[in-house]
């Protein structure tokens, strides 16, 4: 019996164990929307704008491990994704994205909503194909969702012209393996330099542990060698939660805004172990100066191509994070690093993560309520500014995939999207955005998603009345010229809440949502407890002071002599 | 030198990666050097684009690049020259081996090879000047394809060393026109460049 494109990708999606799919409807795609409101199981997920979609998908990865999966149009509709193709490539989140295209005979015309989405999402995804044949199509999706689940996952774009979607297959039978010639994901680690790696382990008298993204299936290892040797951990911010931060041997996040004692025991270390995480130039600072005491970094990635690719490594490690810890725990001997873990654990009490408890409402006390209120037990997403900085320091994440954050392109507008792609998938939990007031409006129009598909997100908006990270920024490094930062009108200051642009309770009201607006810092409690009972897609608008800034910070290309401590 | 592993031509099969990613950094040179990197890849639409775009987008330079089908349709081999330290050479060899649609990657230009570029030259050729002209061709064995009054064009084949010499001796006469392909290269002896068969 012969079968259509837009069958066979639905059969697909299904053999594949997809559950969701987050879309938009366009001309380019209305054969695969006639077919997949059909499929029972299969959820359609209608967004508001494809970057929704996109972070949906992402979210939906992140907090589950699964691939996630978008749905949209050619030309703008392809365009609007983006965004959300370099933010999970960035940080090698799985996603399928299924892009409609004009028909194959009009490719190259400039055809109405035509855009060669292969050629602009090329840089920004792991792969890319254009399916010109209907015959080819089942093959190309089984390769697409395996090179997006394995290896270093990340995003891969499918582009399906309109009249593939269309065209007729006779004995359709979608494949049971993929065997790309090229393609060879699973590298089985060198031995030889496993053991290496044990033999400085040994030797070592200050190690560090410091885990990234990549380590997001390994805490039962971490913690096990972490333990067994005395060696501290700190994480990325992709790292949070991955190494318990609630473990004494936790020195939580490090680099430009990271803590003092985690960037103190990277600047002392003498081994650096670092797994699935790439020396990026946030957690580095000035190459030079990173970690000058160190004698050997052993790196372990399933990436090559992370390996010395920014600081020169003396055991490198290419394999999947698990797989190779499985293998080095065996050979590492316990041993005691009694001076070492106590110098650590010294600064950890001197120079602990802080902020004036006094009159004011600050934003990290917002945080601090929140982390109260749930005893930490939920999934929590960010937007990008300081919000995200204050949701990582002042949180204490425990487990892996709980702390979902765009780190690598430091896209506003994630937060609120990934939250509900996250909820998609845990109807059950607590899903929250911490959010900046000027990034929740990057993607706000999601609201009508969420209210929609009765996704109960909690948005808490930690209103400062600019863009807050980068008037920091100007504060420190441009004289505080603050130039296009301050999202107020000059009538809100002085007149109060309420001429604040836009007023979120209102809008959180027209979209069908709850809002709740707190001005004082004794009513922060009360209406945190308020949003979670409501079982509601909320708002919880926090207007706080607006020039708090994020400490500590070591400026950008500079070292750890020249971080700033910010509080006296 | 930092690459030495990259010359086991064959070694990849061994652990299923598309070249020994296990780099002794220690011995890392930072002198700058031209290599020679080449690639068998997927005979798909696009792999130039996404090879060229690895280039471009993280500021690498390309000097010259050669691209053709081999023996077997499926299969392209593409040739590179391209010039910096061991880091950068590094990270395009891991680079490349990352893309999906490339097959076997190795720098050639770190172990015994041939390596030949095409050039055509136009170069001005009145009076005494042509039996002059006759004598450098064929001292470089070049050949002359095309005859006019004024003109002569020359077809050479070399190293680029050895087809920049050429270009040096026909400028006192007048170079009107020259293209080049981009360099070739194959290793010498039985060592072959395959697709690894599990
Ligand atoms: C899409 C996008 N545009 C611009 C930036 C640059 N940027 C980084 S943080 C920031 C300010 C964010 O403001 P807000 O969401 O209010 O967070 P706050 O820092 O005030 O907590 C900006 C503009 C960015 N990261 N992403
Ligand atoms: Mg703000």
């Amino acid at each position: 019996m012969a079968i259509t494109g837009a069958e066979i990708i639905v059969d697909a999606l299904v053999r594949e164990g997809v559950q969701v799919v987050f879309g938009y409807p366009g001309g380019c795609v209305l054969d695969i929307f006639d077919r997949i409101n059909h499929v029972p199981g299969l959820r359609f997920v209608l967004v508001r704008h494809e970057q929704g979609a996109g972070h949906m998908a992402d979210g939906y990865a992140r907090a589950t491990g699964r691939p996630g999966v978008a749905l949209v149009t050619s030309g703008p509709g392809a365009t609007n994704l983006v965004t959300a193709l370099a933010t999970a490539y960035m940080d090698s989140v799985p996603i399928v994205a299924l892009t409609g295209q004009v028909p194959t005979a009009a490719i190259g015309s400039d055809a109405f909503q035509e855009a060669d989405i292969v050629g602009i999402t090329r840089p920004c995804t792991k792969h890319n194909f254009l399916v010109k044949d209907v015959a080819d199509l089942a093959r190309t999706i089984k390769e697409a969702f395996y090179i997006a689940t394995s290896g270093r996952p990340g995003p891969v774009v499918i582009d399906l012209p309109k009249d593939v979607q269309k065209a007729k297959l006779e004995n359709y039978v979608y494949p049971e393996q993929v065997r790309i010639r090229s393609y060879h994901p699973v590298i089985h680690p060198d031995a030889g330099q496993i053991r290496r790696a044990a033999e400085a382990i040994a030797r070592a008298s200050r190690p560090l542990l410091y885990v990234g993204g990549g380590a997001v299936e390994c805490q039962s290892q971490l913690v096990a060698l972490s333990e067994r040797c005395d060696i501290p951990c700190t994480t990325t911010l992709l790292g949070m939660g991955i190494f318990p931060g609630d473990h004494a041997n936790s020195v939580h996040m490090l680099g430009m805004h990271g803590t003092q004692y985690a960037n103190y025991a990277m600047h002392h270390t003498d081994l650096i172990i670092a797994v699935g995480t790439r020396f990026d130039d946030r957690v580095t600072g000035k190459l030079e100066e990173f970690a000058p005491r160190r004698e050997h970094i052993i790196h372990i990635d399933v990436d090559p191509a992370s390996i010395s690719k920014c600081i020169p490594v003396s055991i490198p490690i290419v394999g999947d994070c698990r797989q190779v810890l499985d293998r080095l725990l065996p050979l590492v001997e316990p041993k005691k690093h009694h001076e070492w873990i106590e110098q650590v654990r010294r600064w950890k009490a001197d120079y602990p993560l802080r902020y004036p408890d006094d009159d004011k409402l600050r934003p990290q006390h917002v945080i601090r309520e929140l982390y109260r209120a749930t005893g930490g037990e939920a999934i929590v997403a960010t937007e990008v500014g300081q919000h995200q900085m204050w949701a990582a320091h002042f949180w204490q994440y425990v487990r892996p995939r709980t702390f979902l954050s765009s780190g690598g392109l430091g896209t506003m507008g994630y937060g609120f999207p990934a939250a509900l792609g996250a909820q998609v998938a845990f109807p059950d939990r607590l899903v929250l955005d911490i959010a900046g007031d000027g990034s929740i409006q990057m993607n706000i129009q999601e609201l009508a998603t969420a209210v929609t598909e009765k996704l109960p997100v909690k948005i808490c908006i930690i209103n400062n009345r600019y863009l807050g990270m980068v008037r920091q920024w100007q504060q420190l490094f441009y004289k505080e010229n603050y130039s296009g930062t301050f999202l107020g009108t000059p009538d809100g200051r002085a007149a109060g809440a309420s001429l604040y642009i836009p007023d979120f309770v209102k809008l959180a009201e027209a979209y069908g949502a709850a809002g709740i607006r707190v001005a004082r810092k004794a009513d922060v409690a009360p209406a945190i407890k308020e949003a979670i009972a409501n079982g509601r897609t909320t708002i919880l608008e926090v207007m706080v002071e607006e020039k708090e800034n994020v400490w500590p910070m070591i400026p950008a290309g500079a070292g750890v002599e020249q971080m700033i401590s910010g509080l006296a | 030198m930092a690459n030495k592993k990259n010359n086991k031509i064959n070694s990849a099969a061994t652990n299923g990666s598309k070249y020994d990613a296990v780099i002794d950094t220690n011995e890392r040179a930072v002198a700058i050097h031209e290599h020679l990197v080449t690639c068998l890849v997927e005979n798909h639409p696009g792999v130039l684009a996404r090879i060229s775009g690895m280039f471009s987008s993280r500021g690498y330079n390309i000097e010259s690049l050669a691209v053709g089908t081999t023996h077997d349709p499926s299969i392209s081999r593409i040739t590179i020259a391209c010039r910096g330290d061991d880091r950068i050479i590094e990270q395009i060899l891991k680079q490349l081996s990352k893309l999906i649609d490339v097959i076997r990657v190795v720098d050639v230009s770190q172990s015994s090879h041939v390596e030949r570029e095409l050039m055509l030259v136009k170069v001005a050729a009145t009076g005494a000047a042509r039996s002059e002209i006759m004598q450098i061709c064929d001292i470089f064995r070049a050949r002359i394809v095309d005859v006019h009054h004024d003109c002569l064009v020359i077809e050479v084949s070399g190293t680029t060393s050895k087809n920049e010499a050429l270009m040096e001796l026909f400028e006192r006469f007048g170079i009107l026109e020259m293209t080049r392909t981009g360099r070739i290269a194959l290793n010498r002896g039985p060592e072959i460049l395959s697709v690894a068969e599990e």
